[in-house]
């Protein structure tokens, strides 16, 4: 039912090294990623796994190999140019704008499809007025779906931080991605936070057909909701495939468990 | 009681000073999160290069208008200091981006150092003045109230004046403004901000060319008032409690604790001064601060950081 809906490789990582000084982060690494698929990757702590995505959204530059996203082949990525073609994401340590409001850090999210001028919209004159109106609207419909309609005007700062965890999706969605990168979303939440969240992912991929990417080292949630599964381990890739598939594979067995001496 | 409130009016005035200079602290450290340290020396060179353009550009050009030439060398001053940002964002900042605060800070001491020679190198090192056209003749107010009225500076009314303005623009720009809200974003976090397409260099630029901006008002205001000399650089040091004071990512906080200090100082050396010896002016408004460091660090308007452990 749910592979029906899965499309062409829209992102396609060939051969990525990095390094950083004498340090191989990742080494030779390559899998794809189709349309609205959910695709994990996961591996132990230190694996490369904040490092490939990291990678994919140009924080950081490979010393070898390609990303071919929709069919354009790049060397290297630039987060500003990976907003502009459609890919959000979220951090693993919250990464909010921690002065402003839950409305203002989505509003930004929002930031790069405003196009009225600075002084049409300090001086609230027409388009910029119905501008900001539209996209207030947009992210109304975010705070709904996210179930944070309470916490509106709050300081994001002080929100518990499942709520904060759930704000910082919140504006990646508001950029209305194709493409969603979640570093660990449910890292240091109790059961009950990630089934939220899990709930929220699978929600996002089903309502508007988003591209899903996400890391993970607790293997049971991703098991639950992933279509493909990439493990990392010491940097190199040691299991690709559906989540029964890797559940089974004898390597990741050994680099989540340990092998016997 | 007409004295008293002279006294108050002088210090307000005195005050709506160090707050223009403090509004360029607060502008940079809540979009960057670094604290310019060259603030004082971006109010000098403004300063200088109003007091010099305004000179300079009736000869070249061969005409008299006090007016024209202010507007001119105002206009060209500003462009100036967007010149001055773009070079900062691209030789310093761009540079160092991800870096500590500290290191961003050690940067802006070596601009602060560079501007002021550089600044004496281009435009001299004199006194210049500024003359902005307005009488010097105190306006007498309140006559009816007090006997012999109250005296006030007219350009301190403009000044007051030019202070409003500039602060309710820059509130809204920060508030009401797409752009705005991704310069308080940036502040929060670069890498998020850049996540979701601000483009980080851009603000930078746009930050650093509003705070030399209002340096540019302080400096004219300063200049025309006392005078354009190298204590101009020094004297913005006096912004630095007012920042504490206010909090240092409010603008209405360095706007009132400019006034605080401003006030406190003058009725501290009025009332405390014959008591304790005088000199209370130059000493005041950091005593103030430190008060204000051990009881409520983060200013009367600033964001209470509550860190999680």
């Amino acid at each position: 039912m749910r592979t029906k809906r899965i499309g062409d490789v829209i992102l396609d990582l060939q051969n990525i090294s990095l390094a950083f000084g004498g340090v191989k982060a990742l080494t030779d690494i390559s899998f794809d990623v189709r349309e609205h698929e959910v695709r994990a990757i996961i591996g132990p702590n230190g694996a490369g796994k904040s490092s490939m995505l990291n990678v994919i959204n140009g924080v950081y530059t490979p010393q070898q190999g390609r990303i071919v996203f929709r069919g354009q082949t790049f060397e290297k990525m630039n987060p500003r140019k990976v907003a502009e073609m459609g890919v959000a994401r979220t951090f693993q340590n919250l990464a909010l704008f921690r002065g402003m409001s839950v409305l203002d850090n989505i509003m930004t999210g929002r930031n790069l499809r405003m196009k009225t001028g600075v002084l049409a919209q300090m001086l609230r004159i027409g388009p910029a007025e119905r501008e900001d109106i539209a996209h207030r609207e947009e992210v109304e419909k975010i705070i709904d779906f996210l179930e944070i309609q309470n916490y509106r005007k709050a300081p994001v700062g002080q929100l518990p931080y499942g709520l904060q965890k759930r704000v910082d999706l919140g504006r990646a969605l508001a950029m209305d991605p194709t493409m969603l990168l979640l570093d660990e979303p449910m890292a240091g939440m109790n059961l009950e936070e990630k089934q939220d969240m899990s709930r929220f992912i699978l929600d996002v991929n089903d309502e508007f057909g988003t591209t899903i990417v996400l890391i993970e080292h607790d293997m049971g949630v991703v098991m639950d909701i992933s279509d493909r599964v990439v493990v990392l381990d010491y940097g190199r890739k040691i299991g690709d495939g559906a989540p029964d598939e890797v559940r089974s594979n004898q390597a990741v067995i050994d680099a989540y468990l340990g092998v016997a001496n | 009681m007409g004295f008293f409130v002279e006294v108050v009016i002088g210090g307000l005035m005195a005050g709506v000073l160090y707050s223009l200079v403090a509004l360029g602290f607060v502008l940079i450290f809540k979009a960057s999160g670094v604290f310019n340290f060259a603030q004082g020396a971006m109010v000098l060179f403004a300063a200088l290069s109003m007091a010099r353009l305004s000179q300079w550009l009736p000869q070249w050009l061969g005409f008299e208008s006090l007016f024209l030439a202010n507007v001119l060398a105002f206009i060209i001053s500003a462009a100036l200091m967007y010149v001055v940002a773009v070079l900062v964002e691209r030789l310093v900042l761009r540079p160092l981006v991800n870096q500590d605060g500290i290191i961003a800070l050690m940067a802006t001491l070596g601009i602060t150092y560079f501007l002021d020679g550089f600044g004496q190198t281009v435009w001299g090192s004199n006194i210049y003045r500024i003359d902005l056209g307005i009488s010097k003749d105190p306006l007498i107010i309140l006559e009816s109230v007090f006997e012999g009225g109250v005296l006030v500076n007219r350009d301190d009314i403009l000044a007051a004046f030019m202070a409003v303005v500039l602060v309710s623009v820059l509130a809204i720009f920060f508030q009401k403004t797409a752009t705005g809200r991704a310069l308080r974003a940036v502040a929060d976090d670069h890498q998020a901000a850049q996540s979701i397409g601000i483009p980080l260099n851009r603000i930078w630029v746009i930050v650093w060319a509003v705070a030399g901006f209002t340096a540019l008002v302080a400096g004219m205001v300063w200049g025309s008032k006392l005078g354009v000399q190298f204590s101009l650089a020094t004297l913005a040091l006096k912004a630095l409690p007012v920042v504490i004071l206010g909090g240092f990512t409010s603008i209405p906080g360095a706007i009132i604790g400019g006034l605080i200090i401003g006030v406190g100082e003058k009725l501290a050396e009025l009332y405390l001064g014959p008591i304790i010896g005088g000199g209370l002016e130059n000493w005041f408004a950091y005593a103030l601060a430190l008060v204000f460091l051990l009881v409520r660090p983060q200013g009367l308007f600033g964001e209470r950081i509550i860190d999680r452990v």
